[in-house]
């Protein structure tokens, strides 16, 4: 939690990634504790690991510095913040009242073994398991083709035209 | 033994993290943190839930769910590329109009 409102906090997009690596990992550790052993590597791995180095990548890659402030996010902070803050403790409270006194939660009852989640994806979700593959192709081609650059999509096998400038240097030259 | 709502109060902090993040933030790669963060928070609240009626199938949700959120960062990221190449900001109030 510490890492999430230091995420908040920060101005600077590399000090957001990392805060929110330190969140991940008590995640992680928060689903161990719960039994689920297998989602708490894969936490580790998938977002930890992937696609926290997507956003690092991207942050280097783009250079990104710290952000200004504009008269549209004075007022989201003025709306945003005393609305969100009213409606977690608002959930807050009422999460407490009900369910504080029967429900119980065992620790390290380690039930999520990943023999019976391999059981269940294979069997009961097939069809989800197979269209999620699917899902990830296109995502896949979607990002190569956004990332990409127009023109080398435009015109895959034309050779690049020598630009005038580099003529004018090499006519020159001769010349002396 | 850990009551159950407490983490579905910490569940519900770290979603309402993500959409403060979400509302302030001007930067897009942050904002995309941001979407993380409220995917986590979810997640967790599943986890607790699957613990609570030792069924597996919440667990299982979990895994699609970082699935999907895979795909949407490399979706998502590439766009942020394909948006600075052609705007050079990564301020969204400063990209207002849809065509390149």
């Amino acid at each position: 939690m510490a890492g999430a409102v230091n995420l908040l906090v920060q101005s600077h997009p590399i000090n957001s990634a990392l805060s929110l690596i330190v969140v991940m990992g008590s995640l992680a550790a928060e689903y161990l504790l719960l039994g689920a052993e297998f989602l708490a590597a894969i936490q580790v791995i998938v977002y930890a690991g992937a696609i926290m180095v997507l956003f690092l990548i991207t942050i280097m890659l783009l250079n990104a510095g710290k952000e200004e402030r504009t008269k549209g996010s004075r007022v989201a902070i003025l709306i945003g913040v005393p609305g969100v803050i009213i409606a977690s403790v608002l959930v807050a409270w009422t999460l407490v009242g009900r369910t504080s006194t029967t429900h119980l939660v065992s620790i390290g009852a380690l039930w999520g073994a990943p023999k019976d989640i391999a059981r269940l994806l294979f069997h009961d979700f097939l069809l989800p398991f197979e269209v999620t593959s699917v899902l990830i192709l296109i995502a896949i081609m979607g990002a190569v083709v956004l990332a990409s650059r127009p023109e080398a999509i435009a015109r895959p096998h034309r050779s690049r035209p020598v630009p005038q400038e580099t003529c004018e240097l090499v006519v020159t030259g001769k010349d002396r | 033994m850990v009551p159950l709502s407490y983490y579905l109060v910490l569940s519900g902090i770290l979603f309402a993290c993500g959409v403060l993040g979400f509302l302030i933030k001007r930067n897009i790669i942050t904002i995309f943190m941001s979407i993380e963060l409220m995917l986590n928070g979810v997640n967790l609240s599943f986890v607790a839930f699957a613990a609570q009626w030792h069924a597996l199938s919440g667990q299982v949700f979990v895994f699609f769910v970082m699935v999907v959120a895979a795909a949407e960062a490399a979706v998502g990221l590439a766009i942020v590329i394909a948006v600075y190449r052609t705007r050079e900001t990564l301020n969204v109030d400063q990209v207002n109009l849809l065509k390149l």
